[in-house]
C-alpha cells in the first residue's frame, strides 16, 4: 500500500517538475541567462533525485550509470562538478558553490533575522518570540503547500485548459515582479541591519520594518525560489577564492557585542548538561536504528577485508564510538584488541605503544624512543606470524593524534600483516592528514556511516565550547602535588596563592617578586634561607605550578592561572586543597 | 570491561588463552556475510588463486620493467667503482679520485610505489654489487649526527647477518660515537676480516673485488636538508680514498633539484650519471595488458570501473600500488557479492563447476537480467525451454564464456577506425599482417573464416603495390601526399581542389583500403560487442562502480555537508522532507545550528545564535502545554544548543577566538 502511494505521490511530483522546470524557462529566457538556465534545471533534477531514489532499485541502476559518466566526463576539468558527483553527493552539489548560498536559505535567515531582531529588551522579548518563530514553520509549510498549489496550476494550465505559452509567460510576469520586489526589500532590511548594529538603540523600527518584508516573503514564498537564478547572475564572478577573500578581508566583523552574561544561562558545567540532555527523547529513533542495523550487517565484510590486508577508516556525522563499540563486543571477542580513545586529552603514541608492549606483548623493558620502541614491536610481529592484533581508534584526527609524527608511527604500525586497524574520523579536514606515502601505509578502504548519535564521550573531557570548565582535572592533581610536599612547602606555595588571589583585580599584576617572596616566607619561618625557597620553587616549577619570569632583572613568580581560576570558581576545592593545614 | 575513563586512553583487551588459540580462519567471514549461499567456500579460493596469480604476475612485471634500469645502473656503479682500483696516476684518474659517483635516480611523482623499486634495487645490488647497501630516508636524518649513527648502524647490519649476535649487541652500543673516521676504520678492518672468508660466501659475484664498495641511497633526496647533505658530501669527498662511497639519489621532481640543493661547490665532488625510470603511464599500460586484457585470467572490470580505476591513477596519485589495490578489491568485490562468481575461472574448470552447479544457482542465472534480456529476445518456446531445461541454461553459459576473449576494446573502436581510414598503406600491411597472426593463433573455429580473408587482402595488397610502383615512377604529387601521414591535414588545406584531382585517379589502392576498414568494421561489429549486451556477463565482469568509488576515493566532506545539510538522504523521514535549501526545523539539532551558522561571516555571536537556535527548536516542539515550565524547556533548549556547538567544533567548523567576548570563529568560508 504504502509504495503504492509513494509510487503516485512520485509522478504527482514527476509532474510537477517538467511544470518547474518550464516555468523556469520562461523565467530564465526573460532575463537572458542561458548558461543559467542549465544550471538551474540541473539542480532541480538532483532535487528530484533526492526524492525518487528509495523508491525504484532499476532506476537507481540507471542514475548510477549518469553519475559515473558524469564523474568521468568532468573529473579533473571542473572541480565544482566532480564533488557534486562524489560518492554520497545528490544533496552535496551545493559544498562548494556559491552561487545561491546566502539567500537562498530562506529559513535559516528568517531564523536569525528575527533573533537579531529583539535586541535590547532580551529578557521581556522572550516571552513574545514565540508568537514571532510561530512565522517559520508557518512559513516553511507554506511555502511548499503554495509551491505544489502553483504547480498544480501550471498542470492544469497545459494539460488542460491548453493555454498558449504566451499566456503562461504573462501569468509568471507579474510573479516575478513581485518576487523582485521582495527581493529588493530584503536586502534593504539587511542594509538597515547593518546599520543597525552599530546604533543598537532604535531597534523598534528594524523590527517593523524587517517583520514586513518577512511576512511579504510569506506570501510570494514560492517565487523566491525564481530570485537566485538573479542572485547568481551577480555573483557568477565571485568564484572560490574571491569568496575566501570576501570572508577575511575586512578585517572588522560587524556583529552584535551581546555577551552571555547578560543571559541568565550562560555557561553549564558538564553534569547539568548531561541531566538536562537526558530528557532530551531523541527524535527519528527508528530511522537511526535502521542506518544502524544497515551498518552492522557489514561487520563481517569488515573483518575479511581487514584480514586481508586492507584498513578500515569510518567517516560520517555522527558518533561512530557505539557502533566500534558493537562491532568489538559481536567479532572481537575471541581475539587481542586494544581499544584507543583517540578523544582523551592524555593520549599519545606513546601510551599506545606502551599499552601494546606492555600488556599485549608482556615486554617489562624500557625503550631510549618511541621509534626504537616501534621497531621492537616491528620485529616482534614480523617473528611470530601467530600474534595477531586488532587496533580500534576512535577519532585517530583527534588534537592528540594527528601530528605528523603520531599518524607515521600509526600507520606503520597498521601496515603490518598482523595487525588490524579500524579507525573512525570526523574532523571535516581530517584527510588531510595523511600525504600519499602516509595513505599507502594505512592501505584504506572508507566506508561511510553516518550515525547522526550525538558525541557525548567525544566532548566530554571539558575541552568543548560553552561547557563551563569546572576544572576537576587540574585541582585533582594539584591535591596530589600538595600531599606529596612538607607541610612547609604547603604554605609557601599557599601564600604565592593568597597574594596572587589578593591581587587578582590588578591589572598590571606582574607576579610577586623573588625578594618579596623570601620575604614574606621568612616572615612565616617558611624558609631560612634563599637557597631553600629557590630549590622548592624549582620543584613547584618541575610540577608546572608555577612559573618563572624576568621582569626589570627582578626573577617575578606567578601561579599558574588556571590553577589560579578553578580555585576561584570551585570555593569547595580551595578550602580543602589549601584551607586545611 | 569498559573503554571510557578519565584516567586514561588505552584498553587493552586479551581473552584467554585457551580461546584465542581457536582463530577463525578468514573464509568464515567470506561465508558470514549477508549472501550466504553454498559455496562461497569455493569462491573464496577462487578468489584466493586468481589473486596470488595476478600478485605475482605484477610482481613479475615489475621486475621485468625494471631490469633494465637496474642493468644500467650496475653497469655504472661497476665502471665507477673500478675507478678506485686502477691506481693509475693518470692525472685525469686523480682527479676523478676525488669525486663521489653518484646516480641520479629519476622515479616520478608516484611516491607510493618507490618502496618497492628501491627495495628491489637493493637486492640486484647486494646480488650483484656489493653487500654494503645502505638506504636512507629524509625523516632519520634531521642532522648530521643522526644521519652517521642511521648509515653506521645499518651498515654494520648489513654484514652482521652471518655472525654473531654479540655482535650485533655491540653495535647497538656503538651508536653513541661514530665518525667518519671510525667509520672507514671499520670499513678497513671488516675488508680485511672478510678478505680470506670471501671464496667461502655465497657471494661469488662480490668477491671479485678485495673491497667492495658502500653504496648509499637516499630515498627522497628532495625532503632532505641541504646543510646535512652538503657536509655529508663534502666529508665523504675527503674520504673517499679509504671509504669507496657510491652514492644514489632518488628523485621524484626532476634533476634540477640536485643543483637547487647543493651549491656548486658541493656539487663538482659529485660525478653525476642520470637514470630515468619507466614512466608510471607506460606501467600501467602493461599491467592492465598483462592483467586484464590477457585471456588468463578470467575477471575482467566492466568499463566505469576501469575509468574510475584510471582516473584515480591519473587525476590522483600515479600509483600502480593503488591501483593494484583497487584491482584487489573489486576482485573480492566480486566474489563475495556476486554468488555466480563460483564460474568466474579459467575455461576447463568452469565448464567442469557448471555440470555441478544446484538448483539454486540456476535459478540466479536466470534472475540475471542480462540473462532474462536473452530470453526475452527468444522467441517464446524457446523461452520456456530456456527457463526450464538446465542443460540448455549450461551451454549458454559456455557460449558466453567462449565469446569473452573477443570483447576488449570496443570502446576506443570508433576512433580507432578513423585512424585505420587514415593509415598509408606500408602501415595498413602491418597491422593486417599482425592481425592475421592473432587470428590465426587464436584457432577459433569461428575465426577461421576471417583469416582466411584477411590473407587475401593482403595478397591483394601485395600485387597493388607492383601497380603501385609504376604509378609512382608518373610521378603524381597527390598520390605521393596522400600515402605520407599528413594527408588528413592537407585533405582539409586543399579540400576542393584535391577531391578534383584524387576522383579522377581514386587509385585502387583507395578503393580496397575502403574495403578493408569495411570489413574490419563488420568484423569487429560482429564480434567486439560491449560486454554489457552479452548473456551472463555478470560472471565475469565487475560493475559496480559505485562502490568501488565509496571505498577507493571516498567524500568525507561531502558525506558530512549532505548529512548536515539534507538529513532526509540518510533518515527517511517524510517530516524532514524539503526544499533543496531549506531545513525543517525537526531535523537534528545539529542541522539547524550548522544551517543557522552558514549565514554569518568570520565570527559569529553565540547569544544571538542560541537564540536563532531556539527560535527554531521552540517552533518545531510540539510541547505538552503543562508538563514542564517554560523556564525549564528553555534550559533544556539551551543545553541541546551547547550540545551542538561543541559537536560543530569537533568537526572542525568552528573554534573558540579571544578576538571577541562570546564569540566563535568560522573555520569554512562560503556553502560549506
Amino acid at each position: 500500500m504504502m509504495s503504492k502511494l509513494e509510487l503516485k505521490e512520485d509522478k504527482m511530483l514527476e509532474v510537477q517538475f517538467v511544470g518547474d522546470d518550464d516555468v523556469l524557462n520562461h523565467i530564465l529566457d526573460r532575463e537572458g541567462g542561458a548558461k543559467l538556465k542549465k544550471e538551474r534545471a540541473q539542480l532541480l533534477v538532483n532535487t528530484k533525485k533526492i526524492i525518487k531514489k528509495p523508491e525504484y532499485d532499476l532506476e537507481e541502476d540507471d542514475q548510477e550509470v549518469l553519475k559515473d559518466q558524469n564523474y568521468v566526463e568532468v573529473l579533473g576539468q571542473d572541480i565544482q562538478e566532480s564533488l557534486k558527483n562524489g560518492s554520497a553527493a545528490d544533496g552535496g552539489n551545493k559544498v562548494y558553490s556559491f552561487q545561491n548560498r546566502k539567500h537562498s536559505e530562506k529559513m535559516a535567515k528568517l531564523a536569525s533575522e528575527l533573533a537579531k531582531t529583539p535586541r535590547k529588551n532580551v529578557s521581556v522579548n522572550l516571552k513574545n518570540d514565540p508568537e514571532i518563530m510561530i512565522n517559520i514553520p508557518q512559513c516553511s509549510k507554506g511555502h511548499s503547500a503554495s509551491d505544489k498549489v502553483q504547480v498544480k496550476n501550471n498542470d492544469k494550465s497545459e494539460f488542460l485548459s491548453t493555454a498558449p505559452s504566451g499566456i503562461r509567460k504573462r501569468l509568471i510576469v507579474p510573479r516575478s515582479h513581485s518576487d523582485s520586489e521582495s527581493e529588493y526589500s530584503a536586502s534593504n532590511s539587511e542594509d538597515d541591519e547593518g546599520v543597525a548594529q552599530e546604533y543598537e538603540e532604535d531597534t523598534n523600527e528594524v523590527i517593523l520594518s524587517q517583520k514586513i518584508p518577512s511576512q511579504n516573503r510569506v506570501v510570494s514564498a514560492p517565487v523566491c525560489k525564481g530570485t537566485p537564478s538573479k542572485k547568481m547572475k551577480r555573483d557568477k564572478t565571485s568564484d572560490l577564492v574571491e569568496e575566501y577573500f570576501e570572508a577575511h578581508s575586512s578585517s572588522k566583523v560587524l556583529t552584535s557585542d551581546r555577551t552571555l552574561q547578560k543571559l541568565k544561562r550562560a555557561k553549564l558545567d558538564q553534569q547539568t548538561l548531561r541531566n538536562l540532555l537526558s530528557k532530551v527523547s531523541p527524535s527519528f529513533s527508528a530511522e537511526l536504528k535502521q542506518l544502524n542495523q544497515q551498518y552492522e550487517q557489514l561487520f563481517h565484510k569488515w573483518m575479511l577485508q581487514l584480514r586481508l590486508g586492507f584498513n578500515i577508516v569510518l567517516f560520517g556525522l555522527g558518533s561512530k564510538r557505539d557502533l566500534l563499540e558493537r562491532f568489538r563486543t559481536t567479532v572481537l571477542q575471541d581475539s587481542i584488541h586494544v581499544v584507543i580513545n583517540g578523544f582523551f586529552p592524555g593520549i599519545s603514541v606513546k601510551s599506545i605503544l606502551n599499552s601494546i608492549t606492555e600488556e599485549v606483548l608482556d615486554h617489562m623493558g624500557t625503550f631510549r624512543s618511541v621509534l626504537d620502541q616501534l621497531d621492537w614491536i616491528v620485529n616482534k610481529f614480523k617473528e611470530d606470524s601467530s600474534l595477531e592484533l586488532f587496533l580500534l581508534i576512535h577519532n585517530l584526527d583527534s588534537q592528540m593524534l594527528r601530528g605528523d609524527k603520531s599518524q607515521q608511527i600509526i600507520g606503520q604500525l597498521s601496515s603490518l600483516r598482523n595487525i588490524y586497524l579500524i579507525a573512525s574520523i570526523d574532523h571535516l579536514n581530517a584527510p588531510l592528514m595523511w600525504d600519499h606515502a602516509k595513505q599507502s601505509l594505512y592501505n584504506w578502504l572508507w566506508y561511510e556511516t553516518t550515525t547522526y548519535s550525538p558525541y557525548t564521550e567525544e566532548t566530554s573531557y571539558e575541552n568543548s565550547l560553552l561547557v563551563k570548565q569546572s576544572g576537576s582535572l587540574p585541582l585533582s592533581s594539584l591535591t596530589h602535588v600538595l600531599r606529596s610536599l612538607t607541610p612547609n612547602a604547603r604554605g609557601i606555595f599557599r601564600l604565592l596563592i593568597k597574594y596572587q588571589l589578593d591581587n587578582q583585580d590588578n591589572p598590571s599584576y606582574i607576579g610577586l617578586s623573588f625578594q618579596d617572596f623570601y620575604q614574606q616566607c621568612r616572615e612565616a619561618f617558611l624558609v631560612n634561607s634563599d637557597l631553600t625557597l629557590r630549590a622548592q620553587l624549582t620543584e613547584f616549577r618541575d610540577h608546572k605550578l608555577i612559573r618563572t619570569k624576568k621582569v626589570r632583572l627582578l626573577l617575578q613568580i606567578i601561579c599558574q592561572e588556571y590553577l589560579i581560576s578553578c580555585l576561584v570558581k570551585d570555593k569547595y576545592a580551595f578550602e580543602s586543597t589549601l584551607g586545611n593545614k | 570491561m569498559a573503554t571510557s575513563s578519565v584516567s586514561k586512553g588505552c584498553f587493552v583487551f586479551k581473552p584467554n588463552f585457551k580461546k584465542r588459540k581457536i582463530s577463525v580462519p578468514v573464509e568464515d567471514y567470506f561465508n558470514k556475510g549477508k549472501n550466504e549461499s553454498e559455496d562461497s567456500k569455493l569462491r573464496f579460493e577462487t578468489y584466493q588463486l586468481i589473486w596470488q596469480q595476478m600478485k605475482s604476475e605484477t610482481e613479475q612485471l615489475q621486475e621485468e620493467l625494471n631490469k633494465n634500469l637496474f642493468n644500467s645502473l650496475i653497469e655504472f656503479l661497476q665502471q665507477s667503482y673500478s675507478g678506485f682500483h686502477k691506481n693509475s696516476r693518470d692525472w685525469g684518474c686523480q682527479i676523478k679520485l676525488r669525486e663521489i659517483p653518484t646516480a641520479a635516480l629519476i622515479l616520478g611523482v608516484n611516491v607510493t610505489d618507490h618502496d618497492l623499486t628501491f627495495r628491489s634495487l637493493t637486492e640486484a645490488l647486494q646480488n650483484n654489487v656489493t653487500p654494503y647497501v645502505v638506504s636512507l630516508q629524509a625523516k632519520d636524518c634531521p642532522d648530521m649526527k643522526h644521519f652517521l649513527q642511521k648509515l653506521v648502524s645499518k651498515l654494520m647490519n648489513c654484514c652482521v647477518d652471518e655472525e654473531s649476535k654479540e655482535e650485533s649487541i655491540q653495535v647497538t652500543q656503538k651508536k653513541t660515537f661514530c665518525s667518519m673516521d671510525s667509520l672507514s676504520s671499520w670499513y678497513m678492518s671488516v675488508t680485511q676480516k672478510t678478505d680470506p672468508k670471501l671464496p667461502r660466501k655465497k657471494r661469488t659475484s662480490s668477491s671479485q673485488w678485495q673491497s667492495p664498495p658502500v653504496v648509499l641511497i637516499l630515498k627522497d633526496l628532495e625532503s632532505f636538508t641541504t646543510k646535512v647533505l652538503q657536509d655529508f658530501i663534502i666529508i665523504s669527498s675527503q674520504h673517499l680514498h679509504e671509504f669507496p662511497l657510491i652514492l644514489i639519489f632518488g628523485i621524484a621532481t626532476s634533476p634540477i633539484i640536485i643543483h637547487r640543493l647543493l651549491p656548486h661547490a658541493v656539487s663538482s665532488l659529485l660525478c653525476i650519471e642520470l637514470f630515468q625510470s619507466l614512466s608510471c603511464k607506460e606501467h600501467l599500460t602493461t599491467v592492465l595488458d598483462k592483467l586484464l586484457l590477457t585471456t588468463q585470467f578470467p575477471f575482467k572490470l566492466s568499463e566505469k570501473v576501469l575509468q574510475i580505476l584510471t582516473n584515480i591513477f591519473l587525476y590522483h596519485d600515479f600509483s600502480i600500488q593503488n591501483f593494484i589495490k583497487g584491482l584487489q578489491l573489486s576482485l573480492l568485490e566480486h566474489f563475495y557479492s556476486q554468488p555466480l562468481s563460483v564460474l568466474c575461472c579459467n575455461l576447463s574448470e568452469a565448464k567442469r563447476r557448471i555440470n555441478f552447479l544446484s538448483e539454486n544457482q540456476c535459478e540466479n542465472i536466470r534472475r540475471l537480467p542480462s540473462f532474462r534480456r536473452h530470453v526475452e529476445k527468444q522467441a517464446s518456446e524457446k523461452q520456456v525451454a530456456l527457463l526450464t531445461n538446465e542443460r540448455f541454461l549450461k551451454i549458454r553459459e559456455l557460449y558466453c564464456t567462449c565469446l569473452e576473449k573477443n570483447i576488449w576494446d570496443s570502446e576506443e573502436y570508433a576512433s580507432a577506425l578513423q585512424l585505420l581510414r587514415m593509415l598509408a598503406k606500408d602501415e595498413l600491411m602491418t597491422i593486417l599482417q599482425k592481425c592475421f597472426k592473432v587470428f590465426k593463433s587464436s584457432s577459433e573455429k569461428q575465426l577461421g573464416s576471417t583469416a582466411k580473408r584477411i590473407e587475401e587482402f593482403l595478397a591483394q595488397f601485395q600485387s597493388l603495390d607492383e601497380a603501385k610502383e609504376e604509378e609512382d615512377t608518373s610521378g603524381l604529387q597527390s598520390k605521393g601526399l596522400q600515402k605520407t601521414d599528413l594527408y588528413h591535414l592537407q585533405k582539409s588545406l586543399l579540400e576542393m581542389k584535391e577531391l578534383r584531382r584524387t576522383s579522377k585517379k581514386q587509385t585502387r589502392f583507395e578503393a580496397l583500403r575502403e574495403k578493408v576498414v569495411n570489413f574490419i568494421d563488420s568484423l569487429v561489429r560482429e564480434y567486439l560487442l560491449p560486454p554489457e549486451t552479452q548473456p551472463l556477463h555478470e560472471v565475469m565482469y565487475f560493475s559496480a562502480a559505485h562502490t568501488l568509488r565509496a571505498h577507493l576515493n571516498a567524500a568525507p566532506r561531502i558525506a558530512l555537508h549532505t548529512a548536515l545539510n539534507n538529513p532526509y538522504y540518510y533518515l527517511k523521514n517524510e517530516a524532514l522532507k524539503s526544499e533543496e535549501g531549506c531545513i525543517p526545523n525537526v531535523a537534528p539539532d545539529i542541522c539547524i545550528a550548522y544551517k543557522l551558522h552558514l549565514e554569518c561571516s568570520r565570527l559569529i555571536n553565540l547569544v544571538d545564535w542560541s537564540e536563532a537556535f531556539a527560535t527554531v527548536v521552540t517552533a518545531a516542539e510540539k510541547m505538552d502545554a503543562n508538563s514542564i515550565t517554560s523556564e525549564e524547556r528553555n534550559e533544556i533548549i539551551h543545553a541541546r544548543f551547547i550540545r551542538a556547538v561543541s559537536e560543530l567544533e569537533l568537526l572542525g567548523f568552528i573554534k573558540p577566538t579571544k578576538q571577541k567576548t562570546d564569540h566563535v570563529a568560522r573555520l569554512t568560508w562560503g556553502g560549506c
